[in-house]
């Protein structure tokens, strides 16, 4: 058991350069774990809040499959298998900072979460392109939105008001209702990924201060479970990803 | 398996250890990406899709995030997440693959 006194004194002694134990732990081991698992806890309301999303996303293709098929052609499975791959790397720069931080090697975990902030920017810089382009095409789903891009690119034919898609015929309405529907989800769902993501990067940007400071001060023993925290959240991130990206860009079958 | 002796408490693992599990994604990176242009019919489309985004998500899960590592009540919260997930799933879908049964009106 830790007195008040003594952990200010500790306090006193050594900051935060080493992690200081609360008064419920017995070990920094028992901590370090309940730092763990309520961040799984945290993790865990995250994927079924993303799950919600994923459920909904299931239903409507299911439903609309035809024109969900048609709507997705038109996103660029090289942009998003581009970003894929930076996310992997992401995770696996992301990784080795932890890996840095618990070895207490503070220039290598800086350079690390500088990594990691890099291949997370260029994601962004990839969504802004992809963004422009769908606003560039009236697929946003709002007043202007048209299924005109939609049919162009699948060489559609439309006759009378309707949008003949090989196994059935739709009115243009509803043609346009459904892949509407689809630009909804991919925004919703990407555009919440996506903040998670810029989430990510600035938390990223701080834990890259602290490392440098550490490493510039030479500290022996620094907390390293900030560093672990963040790297389960950003590896959750990666994880929301892999599945939009097969969903939303590949779709599966035809 | 520490990979520093002054810091036997920690689960950092070898180098070597994450770059395989990068190599190993972005192997089904690829396979993901050649089985989505193979037109396959929807259902098993769909199906390798999911199974080889549950195998990437399961890699990350336990090397990257450390869970073959953690203690097992940090496997008893992480696993708990997603049988609720599939709680979730299977409720939602079963409500609507069954809602033609009983057909009301505007639904």
């Amino acid at each position: 058991m830790v007195s008040v006194r003594e952990a200010e004194l500790h306090l006193i002694e050594h900051g935060r350069e080493v992690p200081h134990l609360g008064e419920q732990y017995e070990t920094i081991e028992q901590q370090n774990d309940a730092y763990t698992i309520g961040m799984w806890a945290f993790i865990v309301q995250e994927v079924l809040f993303f799950g919600g999303l994923f459920a909904s996303y299931a239903v409507y293709r299911f439903k609309y499959l035809y024109e969900f098929v048609a709507a997705h052609h038109t996103l660029s499975v090289v942009f998003g298998a581009l970003n894929t791959f930076v996310l992997l790397v992401s995770s696996y720069t992301m990784a080795r900072a932890v890996r840095a931080a618990m070895l207490q090697q503070h220039k290598t975990q800086f350079k690390y979460l500088l990594w990691t902030i890099f291949f997370a920017s260029i994601f962004m810089v990839n969504k802004y392109f992809e963004y422009s382009s769908k606003y560039h095409h009236q697929l946003i789903p709002n007043q202007s939105y048209s299924a005109e891009e939609v049919i162009h690119h699948n060489h559609l034919k439309v006759d009378n008001g309707m949008v003949d898609l090989g196994k059935r015929k739709v009115s243009l309405e509803e043609f346009t209702g459904r892949t509407k529907l689809f630009f909804s989800f991919y925004f919703i769902m990407t555009g919440l990924h996506g903040l998670h993501v810029l989430v990510g990067i600035i938390i990223l940007a701080i834990l890259a201060v602290r490392a440098y400071s550490d490493h510039i001060r030479r500290v022996p023993h620094a907390d390293y479970m900030p560093v672990e925290m963040v790297g389960l959240y950003w590896h959750f991130v990666d994880i929301v990803w892999i599945f939009l990206f097969p969903l939303l860009y590949l779709m599966g079958g035809q | 398996m520490a990979a520093h002796s002054h810091e036997e408490h920690t689960h950092a693992q070898r180098v070597s250890f994450y770059a395989k599990t990068l190599w190993v994604l972005m192997v089904l990176l690829v396979v993901t990406v050649w089985a989505g242009f193979l037109k396959l019919p929807d259902w098993l489309g769909i199906a390798v899709a999911l199974t080889i985004a549950v195998t990437k998500a399961t890699i990350v899960i336990m090397n990257f995030m450390h869970v073959r590592f953690s203690s097992k009540l940090a496997w008893l919260f992480a696993g708990a997440g997603f049988f609720w997930l599939i709680i979730m799933f299977a409720f939602a879908f079963a409500d609507y693959a069954s809602r033609h049964w009983e057909p009301v009106q505007g639904w």
